[in-house]
């Protein structure tokens, strides 16, 4: 039954100008960016050849290029994840799919697994970019691969609690302003870790995805963002049951 | 008394919702058959919608059960519901979808068997006067054809037991009149639970009449014991909401 919810809401999401904008305005900076790094690579590209074990085009070009998209999925989130639950709520829509035979996790997963279509497009285009440096050199499959994987995670964290904070309101503009603003200090909360404080260090979303971003796959970075969307997920639920038991 | 068994739809024992505040529903019990047509008649704030709200999920209910076919609405939620189809008081409409693709959700969503998908769409839009509607966005139709969406939807599964939630509200008297005869021609197969302000309705459409007040079922009475007994529906709802509404106003 969640497979009726994502499909209803992709349907929504691209007969909207919306999707296409976003996914437009995505590829133009991306592609800009890679391009840009592409350009610097081949500038020193001369000067590389003298050091011994000098970095390829894939820490030069990819890994900078992936840390940007991140960010660019960071902003873009709450614009797709704000209409969710809260324009349902608004348009008293919901009604319709809390009367159907459908469970709220049928419910919110559909929800949720249609954001990570999107960005799944966006991070198969990005792959696709990045793969044809393949034809002009040897291109690290491995640190390609851990990147891809890497903004995965972090683009589910973000839709994750994108989704809970537009189920707590009935007002998408809130529900977007609240995840802009919790992504990007969970984005800086490093900043702000010190000695004593290191483990703040630990809740920073940048932190775990700068891992990736070298090409280390640590477990304990996978941990947490899995548990990280779990728990925003079974937060939704939570909070859309609680609705339906005190009205 | 088999042939009762089966024919018996809904059945409501002990409900009850209390808001933190106060209670809007207080243990109410009925039944309905195929085929009944129930009224359910009350002043704004009777807990109808509650009652409503709790029959469709949308609810829970603090105290009681509610057996839709037989099946317990609390402890199978997903079968129950099959058999259910409810139009709320704001149609839940999305407003940049046709209304083929409204409706063809709508059934999908109740597990309509994708071979009849396009024949029960067909059929319901035909029934609710929405025939060359179809690819019309349902944002551009107006408050009259909305209405009709909202109950198409309510009905395109085939569900026997249906809840209306004020379905004439805003509409003109034509429009409410077409909506009658929808409403009868609905009680063939199923039991049709409807709200409304008009007693009017009531008198023209049901089998039955519940007046609810407070929280509580004031009464319910057959519409052939009403004429028999000649009770005038005005009168008796005048007489039943307004008379306990003095210890109400002390009390605040």
């Amino acid at each position: 039954m969640t497979g009726i919810i994502l499909k209803k809401e992709l349907h929504m999401l691209f007969v909207s100008p919306l999707a296409w904008i976003l996914l437009t305005i995505i590829q133009v900076i991306l592609t800009w960016t890679f391009l840009g790094r592409l350009d610097v690579f081949l500038e020193i590209q001369p000067q590389l050849l003298q050091i011994a074990n000098p970095p390829g085009f894939t820490e030069i070009v990819i890994t900078p290029v992936f840390a940007l998209a991140a960010i660019v999925l960071l902003m873009i989130t709450p614009l797709l994840s704000m209409r969710l639950l809260a324009e349902e709520r608004r348009n008293h829509t919901l009604t319709l799919l809390i009367s159907a035979p459908l469970s709220l996790a049928d419910i919110v997963l559909g929800k949720f697994f249609s954001v990570m279509v999107f960005f799944g497009m966006v991070i198969v285009l990005l792959s696709t970019l990045s793969a044809t440096l393949a034809l002009g050199g040897t291109l690290d499959w491995g640190v390609l691969f851990s990147n891809v994987l890497g903004l995965l995670f972090v683009a589910a964290s973000f839709s994750a609690l994108g989704l809970y904070l537009s189920s707590l309101t009935s007002q998408p503009v809130i529900a977007a302003l609240g995840t802009m603003g919790i992504l990007l200090a969970l984005w800086v909360i490093d900043l702000a870790a010190g000695n004593t404080n290191a483990w703040l260090r630990d809740l920073s979303l940048l932190r775990h995805f700068e891992r990736f971003n070298q090409g280390v796959i640590d477990t304990f970075s996978v941990v947490y963002f899995i548990l990280f969307i779990a728990t925003f997920l079974i937060l939704t639920i939570r909070h859309l049951d609680a609705e339906r038991l005190h009205g | 008394m088999t042939e009762e068994a089966v024919n018996l739809t809904l059945s409501v024992e002990n409900l009850s919702h209390r808001y933190s505040a106060f209670t809007g529903v207080n243990s109410i019990n009925f039944e309905m058959r195929r085929g009944e047509v129930l009224g359910l008649l009350g002043p704004n704030g009777a807990g109808k919608s509650t009652t409503m709200r709790m029959l469709t999920g949308n609810l829970a209910p603090s105290t009681g059960s509610v057996l839709i076919c037989g099946v317990d609405l609390l402890k199978n939620p997903d079968t129950a519901k099959i058999h259910l189809g409810y139009l709320p008081e704001i149609p839940p409409l999305y407003q940049n979808m046709s209304v083929d693709e409204y409706l063809r959700l709508a059934a999908t969503l109740h597990r309509v068997a994708s071979h009849c998908l396009e024949s029960a769409v067909i059929e319901t839009r035909h029934h609710c006067g929405l025939d060359g509607r179809g690819r019309q966005i349902i944002g551009t139709l107006s408050k009259g054809f909305q209405q009709r969406v909202g109950i198409a939807q309510a009905i395109v599964h085939n569900p026997d037991v249906i809840i209306l939630d004020e379905p004439t509200s805003g509409l003109d008297p034509n429009q409410i009149r077409e909506v009658r005869h929808l409403i009868g021609a609905l009680a063939t197969h199923s039991s049709v639970i409807f709200s409304t302000h008009i007693l009017s309705e009531v008198e023209n459409v049901c089998d039955r009449v519940l007046i609810m007040h407070q929280g509580d079922i004031v009464f319910d009475r057959k519409m052939g014991d009403i004429h028999q007994q000649q009770i005038h529906l005005d009168a008796i709802f005048t007489d039943l909401t307004q008379k306990h509404e003095n210890p109400e106003e002390q009390r605040q």
